[in-house]
């Protein structure tokens, strides 16, 4: 495949197998800056996996993956852990809020994690979670919300590094329909307002319609809709 | 959608000239598609011969004489009747769609595609819907919200459809 131009993250021919399972037969994915891309396709299609390759979780046993203009195979696990904690962002279905930390220290961790003071991550934690309208919640426990104001903790801490690239793997598969859409409003608001590029995982077509297009997996290939068109 | 029932219904605050029923009409349920004249008057005559309105008063002016309609209790009662009976769900789509993947399994062709191709075109109807209820007041989210449930529908048939094709492929072929 060749990428379309302009891709700030593209992966070609990946493959990677689990013993005898194979998960990714040769998928293909691209997306630019500022792009919303909906990742779908039933159970065990393999989108949790391309989701973790382009991540630099989890590496593919064969094909290449370049994140703005480099490739990840020639980088060590200490410079993808950079880039993770740097450049990328992560939001998740379940349990990504430390139990033990405020809402507040919870969204201001990573900016802890790369070195800056207490007072000025908590400063740029609480400008988001007032983005993502939960300022109200900054000195209560993860225990102490409800599951739709806890992934909006989620979604500002993924934010607060002001990631190129946010991932997110069924970021609403926890919450009820409208707490759903309202995560899924404020996220992509919040993506595009900072050209992030946000790669979608999910299997619920009302979660995907916030996308601006979407990949099918099936059997671990890919398939790009708006390019089959 | 009964054009007849929803302006009755329109009719029940009050008499109500053609042109002021069809911009009512318009402004609350056409969003994509607005009534024509043609389709007002011949409701308006179809009621008034029924007994379910009734002239109100006819103003002479320019042009055609206009004519204000006013509910009767006939109308009423059936304004009532129409919105207490429960609509018939409408299972066309997939009927459609089921003889398009069993044709594709017997004649040997993808019928993965059919269902990717049949998601794609849902999802950007979906996308454009979502856009609009991102933008609209109440009113327009809530219908745009019962339109994206609907299509969701179809879609979850589609992801169990595309989950059981080596099924049906099975018994398309016996």
């Amino acid at each position: 495949m060749t990428a379309p131009a302009g891709s700030l993250l593209t992966a070609d021919a990946l493959r990677k197998a689990y013993g005898p399972t194979v998960a990714l037969d040769g998928a293909e994915f691209s997306i630019h800056a500022g792009e919303v891309v909906a990742v779908m396709g039933p159970s065990g299609s393999g989108k949790s996996t391309l989701l973790h390759c382009l991540a630099g979780i989890v590496t593919p046993d064969s094909g290449s993956i370049t994140y703005n203009g480099r490739e990840m195979a020639t980088m060590n696990d200490a410079q993808r852990s950079a880039l993770r904690r740097s450049e990328f962002g992560f939001v998740f279905q379940f349990g990504q809020l430390v139990p033990e930390l405020t809402c507040v220290e919870n969204v201001a961790l990573p900016l802890r994690l790369n070195g800056a003071s207490r007072k000025a991550a908590e400063q740029a934690a609480l400008t988001w979670m007032e983005r993502l309208e939960v300022d109200d919640l900054r000195k209560k426990r993860p225990g102490e919300v409800s599951g739709g104001q806890g992934q909006r903790v989620a979604v500002a801490r993924s934010l607060v590094t002001d990631p190129r690239v946010l991932f997110a793997d069924e970021p609403t598969g926890a919450l009820d329909s409208y707490n759903g859409e309202r995560v899924m409003e404020l996220l992509t608001d919040a993506a595009r307002s900072t050209n992030a590029a946000v790669v979608l995982v999910t299997h619920e077509a009302r979660v995907a319609a916030y996308s601006d297009r979407e990949i099918v997996v099936r059997d671990g290939k890919s398939r790009d809709m708006e390019r089959v068109v | 959608m009964s054009i007849g029932h929803t302006l009755l219904g329109l009719l029940e605050s009050g008499p109500r000239h053609g042109y002021d029923l069809k911009r009512a009409f318009d402004e609350k349920f056409g969003h994509d598609r607005p009534l024509h004249y043609g389709q007002v008057y011949s409701t308006m005559s179809r009621l008034l011969k029924n007994g379910l309105v009734e002239v109100d008063g006819i103003e002479p002016g320019g042009g055609p004489e206009r004519k204000r309609y006013a509910i009767t209790e006939a109308g009423i009662t059936d304004v009532q009747r129409w919105l207490a009976t429960p609509e018939k769900p409408e299972p066309y789509l997939q009927s459609t769609l089921y003889t398009k993947v069993v044709l594709a399994l017997l004649t040997r062709r993808d019928a993965g595609d059919i269902l990717d191709n049949q998601r794609a075109e849902h999802l950007r109807l979906m996308r454009i819907l979502t856009d609009r209820k991102r933008k609209g007041d109440l009113a327009d989210q809530l219908i745009c919200d019962h339109a994206l449930f609907h299509l969701e529908a179809d879609l979850r048939w589609l992801e169990l459809t595309a989950a059981r094709l080596d099924k049906l492929a099975e018994v398309v072929a016996q």
